[in-house]
């Protein structure tokens, strides 16, 4: 049953990742490498928590409660996706650059709104209604032993259907090949009519709003504590981490992200176990073995250099039609 | 008919000459807007601001105020300085090659273990300038095997140097987690390390800051004068042209990366042996990160780096004096260099490229005649 309960845990905290690197692959499906993920995810939890504070204690509908925050906290962070994408396909401008600026950006922004607000207001009531369905029978689960099947709420399988469907779609759809099309080669798609610059902002800005879905589940749900958000510019990077691991699809995050949760978590449960003889400064070996697979997998696919696993051909290139 | 065709309201074409005034002008205008819009964020955020407007002043006075009010604070600021400087520095041989090598802050940090654990081991067994020679060699070769690893998958198999050294950073991270957990168990913090110390010159800070002056110099001539910086020109700006003209593109890009590593390792160094005298893991605090930002505002020109780095660490050091002053919790330093940093980033646009708005009908006719 400990098993379980451990594996469950790993698949709720895999779910940040999954937003965070479907997000992350539908813009880098576009060409741009965003490496703003990072502050985005912070500015997508401010900003979903900032309304929540609002309305936490408001005793509305929990459904309702949790629409909104969820509203709100994609908008805040497809706010900061136009950022990046007016400076890189408007204004041409570096994609690292830029994305580090933003990340370092979103990271301050998110602390500084996240310390004005209060714990009791956005945490307290919201933090039970976003853990629906399995909350509501919290006792039956803990009977069980299963006390960790209340994390997997709404948002959980939000990430999973967000997944599937984003995977759907770039994989099986007309926008999908279009928006493939652009990531290869802009110039060709420009060539076939394709309006390059629409898709590439709207790839940007619903891949980020998506990727800061990933920092309001973390904190309300998953973490569920005061100082979660502190944490979150890590899971970012490694987000970007999980985009390479899952080369490129969707759907494959949803498996990555849960041995991504499973390397991250297992750490504190061996710890327990009393047949594992682990000592303290083993830990950060372990916290380091999901970017260390990261890199094998990077290696074996470039070795490999099969043509469908490889990053979208112009990824971080600027596109300007006129230039040759 | 084509001439009926409707033409775009706005016409972006490329600039090929861009007058030394103007790059000026429109720079120090991007700073001024940015400071603007900082300002609106904190009147926002900073509720002593908001609830009292006319402390407005005093908010811009905190730059300088932070920066230049004693004299100790004046050395932190070159020190600072100094350190950001030096990394950006050691990104920039790579960049030059267009190698995106966003490693430098697991570069410096691994170089900064390597120092340290020589002085862990071997501190009061040795002589002392032994023992900072040593400090010095297993500094550099730390930072260099660093950037030697993502630099040979590079070379042979073209793999993302981008994501590799971005995943490097936290193998480095974690590395140093786990060996502070080998040597102090109890996982409190290692403390500072008496036999880690270089010797003082005049001012503690001194020697960073002298060693950032030579390296800036170093690299001037390096880049223009040597066969290899210009090799490392060369293979940035067409990897087919170098490889014509029977430059070794896998050497270079493998030379250069370890001249980057070796440089990082060497900062790392100077932090540990002369700054912190010990290490922890978030040492080098982001500023590998900023670090790749001055070097491309920079344009990849060490002279200009002692500019644009000045210019960063003036914003974080007076932001963090406007956090103190006006009592806000979170992180203002990081807001206020972002919004500096996406003004400076965005006004590269208007020296790269030129617009042109669609000429009114009138106006076009009367050209026709």
């Amino acid at each position: 049953m400990e098993w379980l309960n451990f594996f469950i845990e790993a698949l709720a905290f895999g779910a940040t990742f999954i937003y965070g690197s479907t997000g992350e692959i539908i813009t880098e499906k576009s060409g741009h490498l965003n490496l703003g993920i990072p502050g985005i995810m912070c500015m997508g939890g401010a900003g979903g928590c900032a309304i929540l504070n609002v309305i936490g204690k408001s005793g509305m509908d929990p459904f309702l409660m949790v629409a909104i925050g969820i509203i709100f906290s994609f908008i805040s962070a497809a706010l900061m996706g136009l950022i990046y994408s007016f400076l890189t396909v408007t204004l041409r401008c570096n994609q690292n650059v830029t994305g580090l600026a933003l990340t370092t950006f979103g990271a301050g922004l998110s602390w500084t709104i996240m310390a004005k607000l209060q714990q009791t207001q956005y945490l307290t009531t919201p933090k039970t209604c976003f853990r629906l369905p399995f909350y509501q029978n919290l006792k039956m689960w803990q009977e069980m032993g299963l006390s960790s099947m209340q994390k997997l709420g709404i948002m959980f399988f939000l990430a999973i259907i967000i997944a599937i469907v984003a995977s759907y779609v770039l994989y099986h759809t007309k926008v999908g090949l279009n928006l493939r099309a652009i990531g290869e080669n802009p110039a060709t798609a420009d060539a076939v009519g394709i309006n390059v610059t629409k898709y590439k902002y709207l790839a940007t800005c619903i891949g980020s709003g998506i990727a800061g879905l990933g920092g309001l589940y973390y904190i309300v749900d998953f973490a569920a504590s005061g100082d979660a958000y502190k944490s979150l510019e890590a899971f970012g990077w490694l987000s970007i981490a999980l985009v390479i691991f899952a080369l490129w699809r969707p759907h494959i995050t949803i498996l990555g992200s849960t041995v991504f949760g499973i390397l991250f978590s297992c750490s504190s449960m061996l710890a327990n176990l009393d047949f594992v003889n682990l000592t303290m400064s083993t830990t950060p070996i372990l916290r380091m073995l999901p970017y260390v697979v990261t890199i094998i997998v990077l290696i074996i696919t470039s070795i490999r250099n099969k043509k469908e696993n490889q990053p979208p051909q112009s990824l971080g290139l600027p596109y300007f039609r006129e230039e040759r | 008919m084509a001439s009926e065709m409707k033409e775009p309201l706005i016409h972006i074409t490329k600039r090929s000459f861009v007058s030394t005034t103007r790059a000026i002008v429109v720079r120090i205008v991007a700073v001024l807007i940015a400071l603007v819009v900082s300002g609106i964020f904190a009147f926002l955020l900073i509720e002593k601001l908001s609830a009292d407007p006319s402390r407005i002043f005093e908010f811009y006075g905190c730059f300088i105020e932070g920066v230049f009010s004693s004299s100790e604070l004046v050395w932190t600021y070159f020190k600072d300085l100094a350190v950001l400087l030096c990394i950006s520095l050691a990104v920039t041989p790579a960049f030059r090659m267009k190698f995106w090598n966003i490693g430098a802050e697991g570069q410096t940090l691994v170089g900064m273990l390597g120092a340290v654990s020589i002085s862990f081991y071997l501190g009061g067994k040795l002589h002392p300038a032994l023992l900072i020679v040593l400090m010095l060699i297993a500094a550099i070769i730390a930072g260099a095997v660093w950037a030697f690893i993502p630099a040979v998958f590079k070379a042979v198999w073209n793999t993302n140097e981008t994501l590799f050294t971005l995943m490097m950073n936290y193998v480095a991270t974690f590395l140093v987690n786990f060996v502070l957990l080998l040597w102090v168990p109890s996982g409190n913090a290692l403390g500072v390390l008496d036999a880690c110390r270089l010797p003082i010159l005049g001012h503690q800070y001194l020697l960073i800051i002298i060693v950032a002056v030579l390296l800036t110099a170093f690299l001037c001539v390096y880049f223009k004068q040597s066969k290899q910086g210009y090799e490392i020109s060369v293979v940035g700006e067409s990897e087919r042209t170098a490889r014509y003209v029977g430059i070794n593109v896998k050497k270079v890009v493998i030379r250069t990366m370890i001249i980057s590593g070796i440089l990082c390792g060497l900062t790392g160094f100077l932090i540990g042996a002369g700054l912190d005298h010990s290490i922890t893991s978030d040492a080098i605090g982001g500023q590998g990160f900023t670090a790749i930002m001055v070097s491309w505002l920079a344009k990849f020109n060490p002279l200009f780096m002692v500019i644009t780095a000045g210019l960063v660490i003036f914003l974080q050091t007076g932001a963090g004096q406007i956090s103190e002053t006006f009592d806000v919790q979170g992180a203002m330093p990081n807001i206020i260099v972002g919004i500096i940093l996406f003004f400076i980033i965005g006004c590269e646009f208007f020296l790269n490229y030129e617009v042109h708005f669609r000429k009114s009908k009138k106006h076009a006719k009367g050209e026709a005649k």
